[in-house]
């Protein structure tokens, strides 16, 4: 009705279409919240649909991969057509979406049969109930425990693992030529080479500026024997412990701001990701705390370096979180048997685990792959180091961690507040979000 | 804005035909006038008939996939959809709602059903963990809850078929060989004919399944739970692939009777706890459960939530601030550069005024992470070069960083206000500028009394939906400082920057076990109702001011 009248009043109609505009504006902004809850709108009108069991799976596979893995995976395809004549569609997505369509499709029965992943993905498929356990029976054995320990969740086995990714130390040769064991070793070599004259920094690793970065600095939290869950009896972790706001936590707490902005200036928080990288290039620092994804770049430039292990800060072994890369099956697949038999059976090939390693360079979950990739020193390097880490939590309950853990973790960097009250704050601050 | 311009399009496409028919649908007139409309109205009918054609042949498409997908629901709605058009366009007359027609479609999908669906969902649990139906929680507990039985062997399988009902026949790795089904428990066969690794693939009376017919029978062969003997504890074989079977026994059962699910090993009870979850009787819920309607829980929460409430009027007055601020900044700079950039006389005023609309080409989201690498405190761009190796902290001290980012939003915001004042103030017409002079007003005058007033007229409305805009400009605030600097006082996750659809997009996504798109859409709408209020008082006023001018 009010339509009506400002279209026929003609003076405002030019206020209506202003309006219009700023109501759409308006609407689209107020549904940001909500973006996401768009996607399920067709999700819901489909729900009742249910799939067609012989004319919608049997003859194809879906799998839903990234442009980059995607070529990896064409001669495995290519030979399980051949064995079996069945084709195995591989969808690129971009990788940003991939896990939360792959959440809001799998229910409407539109989504793929498999999916390719990181394992922390696990926890939120399993809470869910998109994803389906796999039996990697006596196939188990030939993949790195580690790996296999990752794809673990509520002691059943998710996935498919093919490759393993952690961090390590970088060095350059140049300004320091030795490995040092610890961390203590590691500041005094690096002020050494920054009193020399040869170096800027002594020590770099990348800080989100808002989030401070919990990932990188684990290692060094847990070589003082701090952890964030602890174990539950089959081997996982378990939410109801929530370690991390014990006195070893407080103690590494303290130990932050002693290295940060206010005390040695070892970790900056100024230095981002991309601003460690370029000091590094530039042959700014002898240390470079981070992963594999970073070696490529530092090998064009022609820095001559080592992998170091990791340096402990305190008496335990300096972990890192490793993340394993891997192929999980939909619980809804129409087409199970068939989707079971090229996961466990193609996938876990040499062939295939070889081949995901040409296009990713990422150490191979797979042993036999593992030792044939090993002849290059570095991927042995980052692999050796990957076989002490523990992996990252899958746990739907670490997506409450990451906020609070990195955020004080910065703000102590910096020199602000009281490393024991803000460490102990943050602590109750996780767990009364894990309570809900 | 893109559903405006599609409705504009549709609008003007549609322009065409009710030209054509409109007159055919008057009776009477003079001979000569109708036969000059009866040629238009052939014209009129073929080009009405190709458009609906086209439009039919997409609708019968979609239909069809609808029907094959048996989304009986979008069928119906799509069917009734089609009929309508075809009818508006098909009968005489009725020329305004051949005009309104497609507005009103894209009215409905584009606006109407998102606010819906998204008011829909804020009655739900929606979000991680409450993702689908309850059959399917049902389902994925029971498919998860298999357990393969420790150190149990790991048997090589083929599948057999004799009187239309599937076998599995396995081989345990010493090359025993066993049959059976779901109702016939393990039983050892002899004679079995094997194949070059020792597997057992034939028995005779049985005929062995090939791969294609094990893939086109799969349902029915994933189902079959052999029971390895009269003990259930011992668990059932089962296959995934057809070629190899494991034995398994189910962590948790499910009984259909009571719809409760029993933990084997402790034999504690899980219930359904009615907010979409089984729970035992301490509280502890199963990981998966499922979506159901939560009433004005949701509501409750967005105004009882601790993280919520306490800091929020702090968060309120600054979504306030930075709106207005933001909007007023943009108008005043885009203003005073239309003006400056408008003179008859300035030479090069094309180049300038590309280089104005310039930031007005980069995403926002990616500005603001280059700005804040811009103002970082110790390797930016600002304090090294601009301030001599300052370092000051641009984006960590909290009222920095309200000031930084007003600042960036000014950079990424007033070329729209450059533009449209451009536009607004070329349509003024030059007789006011001269009148004005010859009676004597000076520049600032004529600028006061005349232009702005009458800028105004135009931009007022545009002004409004910039606040809109800017009230919930999630972009420049999350990725220039993620809300940040944090409040020293709260152990909350929120900081001096945070504004109220940052706030949201926190404690909707970041807490607990997950995203949370039922308290999302909540908070949402909440915020919705504050911008719609805003909105309507200010278009009030702009009538006023309209008023006054015409």
């Amino acid at each position: 009705m009010k339509v009506q009248n400002t279209l026929t009043t003609g003076t405002s109609r030019r206020v209506f279409t202003a309006g219009a505009i700023s109501v759409v504006a308006a609407l689209a902004l107020s549904a940001c919240g909500g973006a996401a809850a768009t996607a399920p709108a067709t999700a819901t009108a489909t729900a009742t649909a249910k799939p067609d069991l012989k004319s919608a799976g049997a003859s194809t596979i879906t799998m839903w991969v990234d442009a980059e893995r995607s070529p990896a995976l064409k001669d495995i395809t290519a030979k399980f057509q051949a064995d079996t004549g069945i084709e195995v569609k591989l969808v690129v997505k971009d990788f940003a979406a991939v896990r939360d369509d792959f959440i809001t499709q799998v229910p409407t029965g539109k989504g793929p049969d498999l999916i390719v992943g990181p394992h922390d993905w696990v926890g939120k498929f399993v809470q869910n109930g998109v994803i389906a356990p796999v039996e990697l029976g006596d196939k188990k054995s030939g993949f790195q425990d580690s790996a296999v320990k990752a794809m673990t969740f509520n002691g059943s086995v998710y996935g498919v693992p093919y490759a393993i990714e952690n961090i390590a130390l970088l060095r350059n040769t140049d300004l320091v030529p030795a490995a040092a064991k610890t961390f203590d070793e590691v500041i005094t070599n690096g002020k050494k080479a920054v009193a020399d004259g040869k170096a800027q920094f002594p020590f770099l690793v990348g800080m989100d500026p808002k989030q401070g970065d919990p990932y990188h600095l684990y290692p060094l939290q847990a070589s003082m024997g701090s952890q964030v869950f602890g174990l539950a009896a089959d081997g996982g972790y378990d939410p109801k412990q929530l370690l991390i706001g014990d006195a070893a936590g407080v103690e590494f707490a303290k130990k932050l701001a002693a290295w940060g902005d206010a005390g040695e200036k070892i970790i900056n928080s100024n230095i981002t990701g991309d601003i460690a990288k370029e000091k590094f290039l530039a042959g700014e620092s002898p240390y470079f705390l981070t992963g594999p994804w970073n070696v490529p770049d530092v090998q064009k430039k022609g820095i001559k370096f080592a992998v170091d292990a990791l340096p402990a800060a305190g008496d335990k072994p300096a972990q890192p979180f490793i993340g394993v890369n891997g192929f999980f099956i939909s619980a809804k697949s129409a087409n199970a048997l068939a989707t079971n038999e090229f996961v466990t059976n193609y996938l876990t090939s040499e062939d295939a685990q070889d081949s995901m390693y040409k296009a990713g360079g990422r150490p191979p979950a797979l042993k036999a792959s593992f030792e044939k990739a090993a002849s290059d020193p570095i991927v042995a390097a980052f692999g050796k180091i990957g076989a002490t880490g523990v992996p990252m939590p899958a746990i739907p309950e670490m997506s409450a961690v990451w906020a609070d853990w990195g955020a004080t973790e910065l703000a102590l960097i910096k020199g602000q507040g009281d490393p024991a009250a803000d460490w102990a704050k943050m602590a109750a601050s996780i767990k009364a979000k894990i309570a809900g | 804005m893109t559903d405006t311009e599609l409705r504009q399009a549709a609008g003007a496409a549609s322009a065409t035909d009710p030209d054509g028919s409109g007159p055919a649908g008057r009776p009477g007139g003079p001979g000569a006038g109708r036969r000059r409309f009866g040629a238009d109205t052939t014209k009129g009918t073929v080009a009405k008939i190709v458009l609906l054609g086209l439009v039919d042949a997409l609708a019968v498409y979609v239909l069809m996939m609808l029907f094959l997908s048996e989304s009986w629901g979008a069928l119906a709605v799509s069917s009734a959809v089609v009929l309508v058009i075809n009818w508006i366009y098909l009968r005489k007359g009725g020329l305004p709602a051949k005009y309104l027609a497609p507005g009103v479609l894209f009215l409905l999908v584009f606006q109407v059903f998102v606010v819906l669906f998204s008011g829909y969902i804020a009655f739900t649990n929606y979000g991680d963990g409450h993702n689908s139906t309850k059959d399917d929680a049902i389902a994925a507990i029971q498919l998860t809850a298999q357990k393969r039985v420790p150190d149990s062997p790991a048997y090589k399988a083929a599948v057999l078929a004799k009187d239309n009902s599937f076998y599995l026949l396995f081989t345990d790795p010493q090359g025993k060989v066993s049959i059976g089904t779901t109702q016939a428990p393990l039983e050892e066969v002899s004679g079995a004919g094997k194949d070059s690794t020792g597997k057992a693939n034939a028995v005779d009376g049985y005929r062995t399944l090939t791969f294609q017919e094990i893939v086109a029978n799969q349902q029915s062969i994933l189902a079959i739970t052999v029971p390895v003997s009269a003990d259930p504890a011992d668990g059932t074989l089962r296959t995934a692939d057809g070629s190899n079977a494991y034995q398994f026994k189910p962590a948790l059962t499910y009984d259909a009777a009571a719809d409760t699910f029993t933990d084997t090993d402790t034999g504690v009870l899980y219930r359904d706890n009615g907010k979409g979850a089984f729970a035992a009787d301490n509280g502890e819920t199963l990981t998966t459960g499922w979506k159901i309607e939560v009433g004005m829980d949701n509501f409750v929460r967005a105004f009882t939530d601790p993280s919520l409430r306490g800091p929020l009027l702090g968060v309120i007055l600054w979504t306030f601030t930075f709106a207005i601020a933001s909007v007023a900044l943009t108008f005043a700079m885009g203003l005073f550069l239309a003006i400056t950039f408008n003179r008859e006389d300035l030479r090069g005023k094309k180049v300038y005024r590309i280089l104005m609309i310039l930031p007005y080409a980069f995403p926002a989201f990616l500005s603001g992470l280059v700005w804040s690498g811009i103002l970082n405190p110790q390797f930016g761009w600002l304090n090294q070069t601009l301030l001599g190796g300052a370092t000051i902290g641009w984006l960590t001290d909290p009222l920095l960083a309200k000031i930084s980012v007003l600042v960036v939003n000014l950079w990424l915001g007033f070329p729209y206000m450059f533009l449209v004042c451009t536009g607004a103030l070329q349509s003024l017409p030059t007789e006011l500028d001269e009148a004005a002079r010859m009676d004597g007003a000076g520049p600032w005058r004529v600028f006061r009394s005349i232009k702005l007033p009458l800028l105004l007229v135009s931009i007022a409305p545009l002004l409004i939906s910039s606040f809109a805009f800017n009230f919930n400009n999630f972009n420049v605030i999350f990725m220039l400082t993620g809300g940040g600097p944090r409040f020293a006082d709260t152990d909350r996750d929120i900081g001096a920057t945070d504004i109220l659809i940052t706030l949201v997009y926190k404690v909707a996504f970041g807490q607990g076990t997950g995203r949370d798109y039922g308290l999302a859409s909540a908070l949402a709408i909440i915020i919705f109702i504050i911008v719609a209020t805003v909105s309507a008082i200010s278009f009030k006023q702009t009538k006023a001011l309209e008023d006054v001018n015409s």
